[in-house]
């Protein structure tokens, strides 16, 4: 049904395109005569007729033009009549669009030299600013930008008359103003606009423009133009912080959850489990497997893939976890070093486990609809999916914040940290609420891995690339304190993004983990440590 | 001196030292003198492998005697490791001189490939043995004496420091995979002709190679004793079993740390420089921190704070390795492995050797006297205790 829709919707701009070639060019006009001269197939005829077509604003002349640049315009000589064939296979009668079946077989493609071919680029450049999609108007408004030729200018102006579509109305203005700014014969004033235009468009184009802008110029265009510089220049330093920022925040909310199940384990608990990352991978497939499944059975519902595989994700890393705990962890509680080999050798074998079953590539996990394409604020393109992420991951902190704080499960593992034996002898079932904790952990570290596999690549050593990372949030964070994992990853995520510029993105790396190394001289308990007796316990 | 190294042996450890001199002297011998063919000669692709097992198991002692006696588990060591064999490889590379495939009399073949003007200064000095040898131990001691003095000084202990040396590995991976950084990147050194003018492809030269890892082993077990038996090492178990205790005794803890880590990583880098020639490579991936923490497993396969256990360790799991990665059980060998960790840390904590005192000490109390029962506890190897 959906898919239905949108196919229709795509074949709406083809379908208006008909039948304005069907009601418009009924009378014969300078459009028919000119579609005739293809006929005689000479060199001559055949710019004149494509210089008529390219100022007349007929909706054919495109599709005409493009037929004639690939050699799909066929000229019968004998009948006089000129006909496209479409990269579709069907045929239409180039003077009025309308359906032909079948070309005649004296037929033969329009023929062109080089100089021709330019001609007729430049007349395809010029139709596609007149073109009746806006974005494909925009598009062609910004390669004159680029180009600012001069002879682009009267149809400029001439489709800046006609735009009604705000966005195109811009694109123009700013096209305009670019041509003009390069125009030996415009006026001083003329220019002074055209460079405030410029100036307001403030982008990385924009400055290339500007510094390009050479030869006599009277002073106060230069002036101007400096200044507009200067400007633009501070406004994209401003600006490419505010991306490093956004760039940093996303990066910090990537970390933070894949940390924030090892915050738990770790930090509330004491284990340390190596195997966290694998939680994460393990996520991650569980996502492969859902989409899988949908794909094959229910596509239509693709789109809800992944708010299946959240629950999933949770459900099956938290289940493997409590395993894990019940069958490993709980017999070397009290011994981290042993835990951390016992979990590095479990990493080991869940590893190669997912290797065997789904094999050693990396496999396609694919964006719904909803978190697929980017917007722009300002001069910084943000990705929807990154956005989710981010979302997500501060909803997930929210939720586990909450349930530690609100539930009768948080409440006994806050006990079961703070004091076992006398949590025990309150009654609290120590050994349930531990595997409870490691389940929990677990569970959002396979949550993770179903935001992590929309934006990483979903292998068997998805997991160990966030490993280190995520124990260097904990332990830069302080151990057993959720506020400092979120401080700590988003943190680490703008430190790391800001440095990259400077140093590139391995010598940034490698800065961090030194600057974590010296950090953790100073505090060697992390930002947010814990006091008293806890510590040492 | 001699006296210092020897006075610490016991018999296991005696008996130790006497296989271990054998099979360097036996090995090559067999290699050499026997023709090939015959059931008793030892190709020579054996003896290069188990001159790596030797290397292997001279890097576990060196993690035994900081994680075994003193309770500092290092996720790190390959670090030193790979930081030996690249000084070791930098002194092969430049040994190539002009019979690289561009023929630079000066540059190595990499940096002629990635347009290097001249040589960096840090590759000076690799030209001659005695420097290259030098660095070999002060490269990875300098690295470790200036990160344990951080790490020791501000009290980051048991699982932190783990976390940290591991992330110091991966650190210095990232750094050696960049070309820029003057190692080769990716692809490491690599191509080695010449060591101290002998050839090193050639079979008396893996022979003697062989022979002086087997040396090594036996000079880094005799300093692993000398170090554990002394009064150094008393306190070492001391910090090992009760840290803050010891330190209210009056013992500077981060003193006898530093020295037993920087000591250990020396160790570390002898073991990385003699693995080099004998395998005819050195690339980032062995600062990969999952060669550490496999060489970490070594040392609880054999036992820790046993010494022979770990090179033992060593010497068994990598054989098990070569086994496994070679044959048709290869996809199994990451199992095989994993459940290594697994198991040995849940049913075997004390290890192969610790396992087996465990059983043959009280069946050798009751056929000999209270003696020897005093003197066989004398000899320093204790329990090691599983909260640090």
């Amino acid at each position: 049904m959906l898919a239905n829709v949108a196919r229709n919707f795509r074949a709406l701009p083809f379908a208006i395109l008909l039948i304005f070639a069907t009601v418009l060019p009924a009378m014969a006009g300078p459009f028919e005569d000119a579609v005739g001269k293809f006929a005689n197939d000479e060199y001559s005829d055949t710019e004149e007729a494509v210089g008529v077509l390219a100022i007349g604003g007929n909706p054919l002349a495109y599709t005409i033009i493009s037929a004639l640049q690939d050699g799909r315009l066929m000229a019968d000589p004998d009948s006089k009549k000129v006909y496209v064939s479409q990269p579709d296979g069907k045929n239409i009668d180039a003077a009025t669009g309308a359906a032909v079946d079948t070309i005649p077989d004296s037929a033969a493609a329009v023929r062109l030299n080089n100089r021709l071919r330019r001609t007729v680029e430049a007349a395809l450049g010029g139709l596609t600013l007149l073109s009746p999609d806006p974005a494909k108007r925009i598009q062609a408004a910004q390669s004159v930008f680029k180009t600012h030729d001069e002879t682009m200018l009267p149809v400029v102006d001439g489709a800046l008359a006609k735009e009604t579509n705000k966005g195109a109305k811009l694109a123009f203005t700013e096209a305009r103003a670019a041509i003009l700014l390069f125009k030996p014969d415009a006026t001083d004033v003329e220019k002074l606009e055209a460079i405030a235009t410029i100036k307001t468009r403030g982008d990385q184009e924009a400055l290339a423009l500007l510094t390009g802008l050479t030869g006599d110029q009277s002073p106060a265009i230069v002036g101007a133009a400096a200044n507009a510089t200067a400007s633009i220049q501070r406004s994209l330093a401003l600006w490419s912080t505010v991306q490093n920022a956004w760039y940093g925040l996303s990066l910090g909310s990537v970390l933070l959850l894949a940390a924030i199940g090892l915050a738990i384990t770790f930090g509330v608990m004491g284990v340390i489990n190596m195997a966290h990352g694998e939680m994460v991978m393990i996520g991650a497939y569980v996502t492969f497997v859902v989409q899988e499944t949908i794909r094959t059975r229910y596509p239509q519902l693709f789109d809800y893939s992944l708010l299946m595989a959240v629950p999933l994700a949770f459900i099956v890393a938290g289940a493997i976890g409590i395993l894990i705990e019940r069958s490993i962890i709980r017999f070397l509680y009290g011994r981290p070093l042993e835990t951390l080999l016992a979990t590095w050798g479990l990493s080991l074998v869940l590893q190669q486990a997912v290797r065997t079953m789904f094999g050693p590539t990396n496999r396609e996990v694919g964006n719904p609809s909803w978190m697929s394409g980017a917007f722009e604020i300002g001069q910084i393109t943000i990705t929807y999916n990154r956005l989710w992420i981010l979302c997500f991951t501060l909803a997930v902190f929210a939720i586990l914040l909450a349930m530690l704080r609100y539930t009768a499960l948080g409440l006994e593992m806050r006990a079961v940290t703070q004091n076992r034996r006398m949590a025990a002898s309150m009654g609290i079932a120590t050994s349930r609420v531990d595997a409870l904790t490691f389940g929990l952990g677990s569970g959002i570290a396979g949550i993770a891995g179903v935001a992590l596999s929309q934006i990483d690549n979903v292998s068997p050593n998805l997991g160990q690339s966030y490993i280190i990372d995520s124990f260097m949030v904990v332990v830069f964070g302080g151990v057993g304190n959720l506020w400092g994992t979120l401080v700590g990853a988003f943190t680490l995520g703008i430190a790391n993004k800001f440095l990259e510029p400077v140093a590139g993105a391995v010598l940034g790396k490698i800065a961090i983990l030194v600057l974590i190394i010296l950090f953790i001289q100073k505090r060697p308990r992390g930002l947010f440590a814990l006091k008293g007796r806890a510590v040492e316990a | 001196m001699p006296h210092v190294l020897t006075r610490s042996l016991d018999r296991s450890a005696t008996v130790f030292l006497l296989v271990v001199a054998a099979v360097g002297v036996l090995i090559p011998l067999s290699n050499l003198l026997l023709p090939a063919g015959s059931i008793f000669q030892v190709p020579t692709y054996l003896v290069a492998l188990f001159g790596k097992y030797v290397c292997y198991a001279i890097l576990a002692l060196s993690i035994d005697l900081i994680w075994g006696y003193c309770g500092i588990l290092s996720l790190g060591h390959g670090a030193f490791f790979a930081l030996g064999g690249y000084a070791m490889g930098m002194y092969l590379m430049r040994q190539i001189g002009s019979r690289g495939v561009y023929g630079n009399p000066i540059l190595p073949d990499f940096m002629v490939f990635l347009n290097y003007p001249k040589l960096p200064w840090y590759w000076h000095g690799f030209d001659m043995f005695w420097f290259a040898a030098l660095m070999v131990l002060l490269v990875p001691g300098l690295l470790a004496f200036g990160f344990g003095w951080l790490a020791f000084r501000s009290r980051v202990t048991g699982v932190y420091l783990s976390i940290i040396t591991q992330a110091m590995t991966y650190a210095l991976l990232l750094a050696f995979f960049r070309n820029d950084f003057g190692f080769g990147g990716n692809n490491g050194l690599t191509d080695f002709k010449d060591i101290l003018g002998f050839n090193v492809q050639a079979d008396g030269t893996r022979a003697a190679l062989f022979l002086l890892s087997c040396l090594a082993l036996i000079m880094a077990f005799l300093i692993c004793r000398a170090v554990v038996t002394s009064k150094l090492g008393k306190v070492l178990i001391a910090i090992r079993d009760a840290e803050s205790r010891t330190r209210f005794l009056g013992y500077r803890v981060e003193s006898y740390k530093l020295f037993v880590f920087t000591l250990s990583a020396c160790m570390a880098g002898v073991a990385g420089a003699l693995y080099v020639p004998q395998v005819g490579i050195i690339n980032p991936g062995e600062f990969a921190p999952g060669n550490s923490i496999e060489a970490v497993i070594w040392v609880a396969v054999g036992g820790r704070g046993t010494l022979i256990g770990a090179a033992l360790g060593a010497v068994v799991v990598n054989y098990a390795k070569t086994v496994f990665t070679s044959g048709p059980l290869a996809p199994y060998w990451l199992f095989m492995l994993g459940a290594l960790f697994i198991l040995v840390t849940l049913l075997l904590p004390k290890g192969i050797i610790g396992t087996f005192n465990a059983w043959w000490e009280p069946w050798k109390a009751q056929r000999i006297s209270a003696n020897a029962e005093s003197a066989a506890r004398e000899d320093g190897v204790s329990e090691p205790n599983p909260a640090e």
